[in-house]
């Protein structure tokens, strides 16, 4: 055995005088998982209102082809003539996709810290009590949801993927018809709703998240969080789901 | 006095009482108190080791000073220290009802409750610091109860006629101990002192005659290190784990304070133990400890056991006839209220009778079912709900509709090391702090006075005395680790724990601790007689030898070892034991919590001897416990008269 | 009243230090009372392997009466079994039944190494509140008590943050291995009361830093809460996040000040 006056496991002392080298606020602030998390639930805020105007703006499906191409006029013209056509609405994309990528971002970085965290995982069954589906299954239903954005995109933005007019082209300013046209196909219309879904499961446990994140927190309206979180996501998937529905029924047509 | 006639041979212990009248000597101490100039304190290391309250408050006081203070806890956190469970409150004379509180008052009713067994200058001065404590301890966010004006609220507690307790719901010793162990954090944060966790003190070095520091045994690696210092603080606990079964935590062990008292430290008053009536009794074979349940219950709940020992019923299907409100029959005018030891022993009475109640017959009921029927279960469910709660939670009935079993349990050790007015024990630099001194309580400790006592050694006591102490030290040099004594210390503490493990006998640690406990709790526990107390000596010692014998250790003495860390606890106890039934025996008399069969009045309260007895028993190590030699420090009452403490 | 449960097959992990790898360990235990408590269980345990010659299982206890928060055990799944606001130690077998299997593990986290067996290493959380889990206030120069008016709901809300115990269940039970209850109790606790508004931003601040170097983060499961012996409320993170997010800002303001 060891003779040795000094021990080998060393005495705690000083642990709190070291000072940490600062970074620009900002940077230092995302630095912190803390301020991962409000970067989440800030971009998380925007997009949320994202998917809300968008699914408004889309039951202008149901009033006819004129109201919805008509929207979709509008978006270009925010502003008009106050600044050029075009510019609010890329204003707004590029904001949307930098929160996206704030989003996803902080999302990876987080998951990285978390599997950190616990480098050695249970080797027994955990039994969770509280852990919902929606919140253990935020990661997954998040890249169902990205998944879902690009093929959105690829389909109803830059045609990619929809079936061509009947000038042998995709217009994208024909909305009303691209929508149809896709949506007549099932497969297609049933991954809308199905990815739709995810969507509302990642938003009934992100649009609460955002309320404790932020430390929005007060007795008043606590009990009033969950409802909101469901309330919204519910909102917003029965509005989404309801447009490959009522073309595959034949509710919307050509 | 001729009352000191037939007292043991007078002794060298002094006591250090500063001169002046009872109220000025806190104060002439610190007025003639040698201090440490600001720049001179770095060059002082003390090590205090524990970190309950006592430890906790001390070594954070002396780091904020300046003192270099190393700490030492075989917890793996500071915030472990079992100080966490005191339950009720925490006195102090601060009058904030105005209903005729003062120093004086609490002074006087410790003095009482404690049977007249203790220095009167060191429990007035424990008064006197009392008001700082609520005052530090709220500054550092103990949240405390509050009145609805924001102001602090007190409830009233046992062996008082005024409300001075306060408390944090039922966790005050939790919300004390975080306090202090806060403090110390941001020591340990800023470098002020440095934190040994996991490390258990296995000796202390004299050389000298003084306190040259400590050899410790890291609980992780097995390793054995030294510590030197210029003045080690013991603030190490109560033994009442020797009793096996007790409301101590697992791990609470006499070893520092037993280990100090090897070396020359005397060990006082070892046979003063409390007993708590109100805690739940033991349901198995297995049981491991016992949980105190707040004696506030006693205000609402019956005690009863059947009359006749063969009953089969049930609790309810009893009639009225047949049963034995034995406190309210023996004592009317206190009824289930009479002080904790005499309701304690009419429970064990009657226990031993064959009357007991439960699967094992060792308790007695706490009958809430009038209080339910006069107040409703809402009143009750208020004033006891998670009382209630925790009953059902361990004992696995609900008790408002079964009655309660309870049962009296070891919860507080009044004994301890000998210490002067400075808390300094008979080796010079060796201080000792809360539960692990004897000084303040006598023979029993009322209520809420044990937090009290830990934050005034560590906070108000220590860091004045310690200066006293440390200041004639200055630039003089003093023995490092690399002194042959040190050495000598550890290569004895490794063979001694490797003696364990190569024993290889056949019993466990914990069995010995089993039967040493129930040896302990039948001939020294809630009543002792001379016949008992001979037989436990002797019993004690045949089964220590066996320990040496027949001991099982698995593992090896390196890294981990539980098995091993028992072992060496165990060894102590028998020790501790034996003392105690030795000092149990000297003292003829019955008080407090020491009660001789032999000495009782017709009713059987406990009958005291303040002619031969009136004195502090510090014993002295000799190379056996059963042949330790008493030394009587008299106590002197020039404010106090004595008298006989009656509950009638 | 009394049972006696039995038949029942424990799966105990046995690692012998932190670099072991580690590996479950069945064992029968034959007959039990179930007035024993868990840990009594495993003391029955214990003396059955020294008997036999065999190291004991290794495991942190101390108080036995839920307060100390030394207990740790990752029963069938769950921080501190199946039982709500119950610690290991006042869980009792009356929780289980005959022919159970019961999976014993240590808690796991990064920032709690297994020591051995059971034992973890929870030291983390004391270099959290070295950091600034504390109101400074030197010994000595106290005001008087009764100087410091605290309204009731305040002290008693602090109070319902200040029960946490320390055991660290909550981060064995988020799935991330965060330790936000943790720290969120003691800031809670501090900064609800007038006491600790002084250093309220500082404190914050310093103890969110420290528990980035050591724990995950939270996702809001509320894990952490429902395994929590003193059932300390998710409200603690949300005040947490609300007061790091104003330190970093409020900081700023000071520091531009001066």
């Amino acid at each position: 055995m060891s003779t040795t006056t000094t021990p080998s496991r060393a005495p705690v002392s000083g642990t709190a005088v070291a000072s940490r080298h600062r970074k620009p606020f900002l940077l230092d602030l995302y630095g912190t998982a803390l301020g991962k998390k409000y970067a989440m639930a800030m971009s998380g805020i925007a997009l949320m209102g994202f998917v809300l105007f968008h699914m408004i703006g889309n039951l202008k499906m149901y009033f006819g082809a004129a109201d919805l191409n008509e929207y979709a006029e509008f978006l270009k013209k925010l502003l008009y003539p106050l600044a050029p056509k075009e510019s609010v609405l890329w204003i707004l994309r590029l904001g949307l996709l930098g929160m996206l990528a704030l989003h996803l971002h902080a999302a990876w970085s987080l998951t990285v810290l978390n599997r950190q965290a616990r480098p050695v995982r249970y080797q027994s069954a955990r039994d969770y009590q509280e852990a919902s589906l929606a919140s253990r299954s935020m990661r997954l239903s998040g890249i169902v949801v990205v998944l879902f954005l690009a093929w959105h995109l690829l389909d109803l933005t830059f045609g990619v993927v929809n079936t061509i007019g009947a000038d042998g082209e995709f217009v994208r300013a024909e909305v009303y018809a691209n929508v149809v046209r896709s949506f007549e196909r099932w497969p297609v219309a049933l991954f809308y709703v199905v990815a739709n879904l995810f969507l509302g499961l990642h938003l009934s446990h992100g649009a609460w998240s955002i309320f404790q994140s932020l430390g929005w927190n007060n007795p008043r309206f606590n009990s009033w969080r969950r409802a909101f979180a469901r309330g919204f996501a519910a909102i917003v998937v029965i509005g989404n789901v309801s447009f490959p529905i009522a073309v595959t029924v034949g509710i919307v047509s050509v | 006095m001729t009352m000191l006639d037939n007292r043991p041979a007078a002794t060298k212990l002094n006591s250090k009482v500063p001169s002046g009248v009872l109220a000025d000597k806190w104060d002439n101490f610190k007025a003639n108190a040698k201090l440490v100039n600001p720049n001179n304190k770095r060059k002082f290391k003390v090590i205090v080791v524990g970190t309950g309250l006592a430890g906790a408050s001390a070594a954070a006081t002396l780091a904020e000073l300046g003192y270099q203070v190393d700490a030492f806890t075989f917890h793996d956190s500071p915030r472990r220290a079992h100080s966490i469970a005191a339950q009720g409150g925490i006195n102090a004379a601060k009058n904030y009802r105005g209903d005729g509180d003062s120093v004086h008052r609490l002074f006087t009713d410790t003095i009482k409750g404690g049977d007249f067994r203790s220095r009167e200058a060191n429990v007035y001065r424990l008064a006197q610091v009392s008001v700082n404590i609520i005052d530090q301890m709220v500054a550092q966010g103990v949240p405390f109860a509050r009145e609805y004006g924001g102001l602090l609220d007190n409830r009233s507690f046992g062996g008082a006629q005024v409300s001075r307790t306060f408390y944090a719901r039922g966790q005050t010793g939790q919300q004390l101990l975080l306090g202090a162990y806060q403090q110390l954090s941001r020591q340990i944060g800023l470098g002020g002192v440095r934190l040994f966790n996991r490390c258990e003190l296995v000796d202390v070095v004299i050389i000298d005659g003084r306190a040259a520091g400590i050899v410790v045994r890291d609980l992780l690696t097995g390793e054995v290190t030294s510590h030197a210092a210029h003045a080690v603080v013991l603030a190490t606990g109560g033994y009442g784990n020797v009793y096996f079964l007790s409301t101590n935590a697992m791990n609470c062990n006499v070893t520092a304070a037993w280990r100090a008292h090897r070396r020359g430290a005397y060990f006082a008053n070892p046979c003063y133990t409390q007993i708590h009536p109100t805690c739940i009794p033991q349901a198995d074979e297995t049981q491991s400890k016992l949980t105190l349940m707040s004696e506030s219950l006693r205000n609402d709940g019956r005690v009863w056991v059947p009359k006749n020992a063969d009953e089969q019923r049930p609790a309810h299907q009893i009639p009225e006839e047949d049963r034995d409100y034995y406190l309210e029959r023996l004592y009317p005018s206190y009824g289930n209220l009479a002080p904790r030891d005499i309701s304690s022993r009419a429970a064990k009475r009657l226990v031993d009778k064959g009357q007991g109640v439960g699967p094992l017959k060792n308790g007695v009921f706490l009958d809430f079912s009038a209080a339910i029927n006069r107040l409703g279960r809402n009143v009750v469910e208020e004033r006891y709900g998670n009382l209630f709660e925790m009953y059902e939670r361990i004992a696995g009935e609900n008790p408002y509709e079964v009655p309660m079993r309870i049962y009296p349990a070891t919860h507080y050790t009044m004994g301890g090391l000998w210490v002067d007015y400075e808390l300094q024990t008979t080796i010079p630099g060796l201080y000792a702090a809360g539960e692990a001194n004897f000084s303040d309580h006598g023979a029993n400790r009322l209520g809420a006075s044990a937090l009290m006592q830990g934050l005034a050694d560590g906070y108000f006591v220590l860091p004045y005395t310690i200066s006293n102490g440390l200041a004639p030290l200055l630039n003089k040099t003093l023995p490092g680790t690399d002194h042959p004594e040190f050495k000598r210390v550890e290569a004895e503490t490794r063979d001694r724990y490797r003696a364990y493990v190569n024993v290889k006998g056949t019993r466990s640690p914990d069995w010995f601790h089993r039967e040493l406990g129930k040896m302990i709790w039948d001939y020294c526990g809630m009543e002792r007689d001379r016949n008992g107390l001979e037989k436990a000596i002797s019993e004690i010692q045949a089964l220590h030898d066996e320990f040496k014998k027949d001991l099982r250790v698995t593992g090896s003495a390196e890294g981990v070892n539980q098995t091993l860390e028992k072992a060496g606890r165990v060894d102590d106890f028998f020790q501790l034991g034996m003392l105690m039934c030795k000092d149990a025996l000297a003292r003829e008399e019955s008080c407090g919590g020491h009660f001789r069969v032999e000495y009782q009045t017709e009713d059987g309260e406990a009958q005291r001897d303040d002619a031969k007895f009136c004195h502090v028993s510090a014993w002295e190590w000799t190379g056996d416990a059963a042949k330790s030699h008493m030394h009587a420090e008299a106590l002197e009452f020039e404010t106090i008269q004595l008298a006989t403490r009656s509950y009638k | 009243m009394t049972r006696k449960l039995t038949n029942l097959t424990l799966k105990v992990w046995r690692q012998s230090g932190p670099n072991d790898k580690g590996r479950f360990e069945t064992h029968v235990i034959e007959s039990i009372t179930d007035e024993a408590s868990f840990l009594e269980m495993l003391d029955v345990l214990n003396e059955r392997l020294i008997a036999k010659g065999e190291e004991a299982v290794v495991f942190d206890h101390d108080c036995r009466e839920g307060i100390c928060g030394t207990c740790s055990l990752m029963i069938n799944g769950q921080a501190h079994g199946p039982q709500r606001a119950t610690t290991t130690c006042q869980l009792h077998m009356r929780s289980f039944k005959s022919n159970d299997t019961i999976v014993i593990e240590p808690w796991r986290a990064g920032a709690f190494p297994i020591v051995k067996d059971l034992m973890v290493d929870r030291s983390a959380f004391d270099r959290i509140v070295e950091s600034g889990g504390f109101i400074t206030a030197p010994t000595g120069g106290a005001p008087d008590a009764n100087l410091i008016p605290v309204p009731k709901p305040v002290a008693d809300a602090a109070m319902d943050s200040a029960a946490c115990i320390g055991c660290g269940a909550c981060v064995a039970a988020c799935p991330n291995g965060a330790a936000n209850l943790f720290v969120g109790a003691k800031i809670a606790h501090l900064n609800l009361l007038p006491q600790g508004q002084a250093e309220r931003y500082k404190r914050a601040e310093a103890m969110v830093d420290t528990m980035d170097e050591h724990f995950g983060s939270c996702t809001n499961h509320g894990e952490c809460s429902a395994a929590c012996p003193k059932e300390i409320s998710l409200d603690v993170i949300a005040l947490m996040n609300k007061d790091y997010r104003s330190a970093k800002f409020k900081n700023r303001k000071e520091l531009s000040r001066n």
